[in-house]
């Protein structure tokens, strides 16, 4: 009887344990690469920003799918109204990680923001050096000029003051490099006398913990019980590391996976027909363009400029080049962006009317140049080379011989960036989703000069002062007008051959719910769940 | 013996030297600076390059760049990662289980299947199924591994849906690296199931690295065999009434299995570039994907070490198969 009642006893806790792991739910995304670490400071790559942001907050968030800053780690902030202080309120309900080395005493606080904003900003931080320091996003996003001060007024408000008014700041606030860490594990690791683990074996106060990390392989993260927000839908968070487009495809098809990175342009008719697949798609954030030196001639007339935008015929670029993963290109900011000015009509392709602006310019018989294409594929330009050529024949039909140059990736953008080329293809991805990371570094006059990041070396100062005060109005609206107004001025003005937004692919299982594509590239898994 | 031996060390370190210039040269020589080519369309401003370039010894001329490498070396240093700053040699010896397993499993794999059907088409010379055969080996000894290797994974994976399409073992299930052996490791995890997902993953990799030396192997044992069936011992032991079975397993292939076990020998160094191109397609991690993400990313040191790591590798088998030559043939020791 006894062994009748265990046996039965055994039975029943074996359908309990069954029960409970047929419920546990794992979701496994087919990534494409390994991270360099479990840092967002230090590394610049988005694969790395994609692997860490399960773990990590930071103060503002950008809101899923959107380009707009929402709450984060901060509940609310005011802003002082010259625009130079922002105050942030701290939410008190957010909990760290734990780990083996680690169990948390407290909560998150203001320590911990001036810990993750010091180690990147001071020398004298204990932690700035740790993982060869480094913190080009910081430098990039001007954060040393720009900072004066940050100082915690309670442990749950904390106060940045900045030495000039920009409201870009908030939207940089919302980047990957501005992840908060714990400043306890921190100290936790100094006496363990093993610092570097902090960017290895990471904590955060995010909806996933890291669990394992295997190179190359794979990283897996558990859903986080203590998390404020909404709680994952899903247990297991699984990152697989597949370098291969076509290997991707094929374990999402495969159902080894139920999210995949990026797949080939090819295979985009296949996802298409594959009932089991859904096909997400969003134009990115980013931009693909032919620059002008507007610093050297014939280029510093503006109607040679508005005439080669006429001469070349862009539809013929992108079904030729894009093959249907392109979005024609009229402003430099993409239509996901808040701000984009849909009033503006692009330049129609009139090769005759070109001819007749070149004549107007003194140039009735065109005139010779050189065109300058990438060695490399970029995100917002599939083949430069091959788009370079589609021009080359275009521009020859208006008699505008250009001559093809190119160079090794980096060689070629310093030497763009130097100002010696006539035309170069170039492009950029936003960081921020602020029209500011966008007209700034490649149309405003701080970049134009030799060296600077502006391949069109554009000035102007009707234009300069439209975006100069954009960045300093705190006004959503009024930030907005100015910015129309500007791409307004920029299309007049034609510095650049705008070509496209490229649009960004994302292949899910047709179980997935609740996956949003974010239009600045990032993955999130909190409200992904499995039908 | 001794003095055989000394000679084969001595002439190891000219070639370790040689092995680490022209990879040092051949590096160096692939256009694109490595901190430049990390650069995305931000730039990177003036100051932070010097730094950067001075921190890995960029700004030094070549040749002192190599002399410093070298005298690195010979302080048992191989650097670190300038992606991951991690010391080069952990880096290795965490991901070169990997390679090793799915390289016996491919040699393995080779022999297994390699060696008989040598023998057969041997014994059966001039048929059709000796055509057929040497016709399919001269096909696997030049397929292009890139191509079968998705190949495969179309038939097998994607459309059969036989066999899991990369990786090691599902990412359902988490092994403790112990040994680094996938097989030995999930035999010992607690998960229902892991052994048998880390044997159905290495199927298809073993397959395609073994396709090649499977054909070599396979061409070998048959011209070996044909050369010893001609023999006057053969034709003695059938003369004596043996079977022709006995014939041939005891008393033709143990004789013609020398010449094979030089080649299997030198399978070790195309295996392991094999395995480059296998790792990659499969996602496999061990050493030759890291060789491949370490040449994107410009990524020295990694190049470096993982490239005279490999070459002492092959270098120290080499050696190995000269001295059991040595050993089986008294003549090659003069």
């Amino acid at each position: 009887m006894t062994t009748k009642r265990s046996l039965l006893a055994a039975a029943a806790m074996g359908l309990i344990a069954l029960s409970a792991s047929a419920q546990a739910k794992t979701l496994v995304y087919c990534s494409e690469g390994s991270p360099e670490n479990f840092n967002p400071m230090i590394n610049t790559t988005g694969t790395t920003f994609n692997a860490n942001r399960p773990i990590y907050n930071r103060l503002v968030e950008f809101k899923p799918g959107t380009t707009e800053v929402g709450a984060g780690l901060a509940e609310k902030w005011d802003v002082s109204a010259d625009g130079k202080e922002f105050t942030f309120h701290l939410r008190h309900n957010a909990k760290w990680h734990s780990n083996k080395n680690f169990t948390p005493t407290r909560g998150f606080n203001a320590d911990d923001v001036i810990f993750s904003f010091e180690r990147q900003w001071k020398d004298s931080n204990p932690y700035h050096k740790v993982s060869g320091g480094g913190y080009d996003y910081f430098s990039d996003m001007s954060m040393p000029d720009l900072l004066d001060s940050i100082t915690k007024i309670d442990d749950y408000t904390v106060k940045f003051v900045l030495k000039k008014a920009q409201a870009p700041f908030l939207a940089n606030l919302s980047m990957d490099f501005a992840s908060i860490q714990s400043k306890e594990y921190a100290d936790t690791l100094t006496k363990l006398g093993k610092p570097e683990l902090i960017d290895q074996e990471p904590i955060g106060t995010g909806p996933f913990e890291f669990v394992t990390y295997v190179r190359d392989a794979n990283i897996r993260y558990k859903a986080f019980p203590g998390y404020f927000g909404t709680k994952p839908k899903i247990d297991t968070l699984v990152y697989s590391i597949n370098k291969d487009p076509a290997v991707r495809l094929a374990k999402l098809r495969a159902n080894e996976c139920q999210v995949a990175f990026g797949p080939l342009p090819a295979d985009i008719p296949a996802i298409k027909a594959d009932k089991n697949l859904v096909l997400l798609s969003q134009p990115g954030l980013n931009i693909g363009y032919l620059a002008f030196n507007n610093l050297k001639p014939p280029f510093t007339d503006v109607r040679v400029r508005q005439a080669i935008n006429m001469a070349i015929d862009k539809k013929a670029i992108l079904d030729a080049v894009y093959q249907g993963s392109g979005l024609p290109a009229k402003n430099l900011i993409p239509p996901t962006m808040w701000s984009y000015n849909d009033k503006v009509e692009d330049y129609k392709y009139d090769p005759a009317a070109a001819k007749k602006l070149l004549a107007d310019a003194g140039f009735p018989d065109g005139f010779e140049t050189d065109l300058w294409a990438m060695p490399v594929q970029r995100p917002y330009n599939p083949d430069a080379r091959r788009i370079g050529e589609l021009m080359q024949a275009d521009l020859a039909k208006v008699g505008v011989k250009a001559k093809i140059v190119s160079y090794e990736w980096g060689e070629y953008r310093k030497r763009v960036q130097n100002g010696e080329a006539g035309m170069a293809e170039l492009g950029w991805t936003g960081d921020n989703g602020d029209p500011d990371n966008f007209f700034v570094p490649l149309a405003g006059c701080a970049a134009s000069r030799v060296g600077g990041g502006s391949a069109s070396k554009f000035c102007n100062p009707e234009f300069e002062a439209l975006i100069q005060k954009a960045a300093e109005v705190t006004d959503p609206a009024e930030r907005t007008k100015l910015y129309e107004q500007a791409q307004v001025v920029m299309h007049r003005e034609a510095p650049f051959f705008l070509i496209a937004h490229s649009v960004v692919f994302v292949p899910i299982r047709a179980n997935v719910t609740g996956f949003k594509m974010s239009p600045l590239g990032t993955f999130e898994f909190t409200n992904v769940d499995l039908k | 013996m001794l003095r055989f031996l000394l000679r084969r060390v001595t002439l190891i370190l000219p070639t370790f030297i040689g092995v680490t210039l022209a990879s040092f040269l051949l590096i160096h020589a692939v256009p694109g600076d490595p901190i430049e080519v990390r650069v995305g369309e931000h730039g990177i401003g003036a100051e932070r390059l010097a730094m950067l370039r001075h921190e890995f010894g960029l700004d030094q001329p070549l040749w002192k760049q190599f002399v410093d490498y070298e005298v690195q070396l010979a302080t048992g240093h191989l650097g670190n990662s300038t992606v991951t700053h991690e010391p080069v040699w952990d880096e290795f010896l965490t991901l070169f289980p990997a390679t090793v397993e799915l390289g016996v499993c491919a040699l393995a794999f080779a022999l297994l299947i390699g060696v008989p059907l040598g023998v057969i088409a041997a014994v059966r010379r001039g048929t059709a199924f000796d055509y057929g055969l040497m016709g399919i080996s001269v096909t696997g000894a030049s397929m292009p591994i890139f191509w079968w290797g998705l190949m495969v994974i179309l038939i097998f994976s994607v459309t059969l849906g036989w066999t899991p399409v990369s990786g090691r073992i599902s990412d359902m299930f988490y092994v403790e690296p112990w040994s680094g052996f996938m097989l030995i490791d999930s035999w010992y995890s607690d998960d229902q199931g892991a052994v048998a997902s880390a044997f159905s993953h290495l199927i298809l990799p073993t397959i395609v690295l073994g396709t090649i030396p499977l054909a070599t192997i396979a061409r070998m044992t048959r011209s070996a065999m044909l050369e010893v069936l001609g023999e006057d011992y053969i034709r003695t032991a059938r003369a004596k009434g043996l079977s022709p079975s006995r014939v041939v397993v005891v008393h033709a292939l143990r004789n013609a299995l020398i010449p094979v076990v030089t080649v299997v020998g030198l399978q070790v160094g195309s295996l392991l570039g094999g395995a480059i191109l296998t790792e990659t397609i499969f996602a496999w991690p061990g050493v030759g994907h890291w060789l491949i993400e370490a040449i994107q990313r410009r990524d020295y040191p990694v190049l470096q070490g993982g490239t005279l790591l490999i070459a002492v590798l092959v270098m120290a088998v080499n050696l190995g198969v000269d001295v059991t030559y040595g050993f089986l043939n008294p003549r090659i020791r003069r």
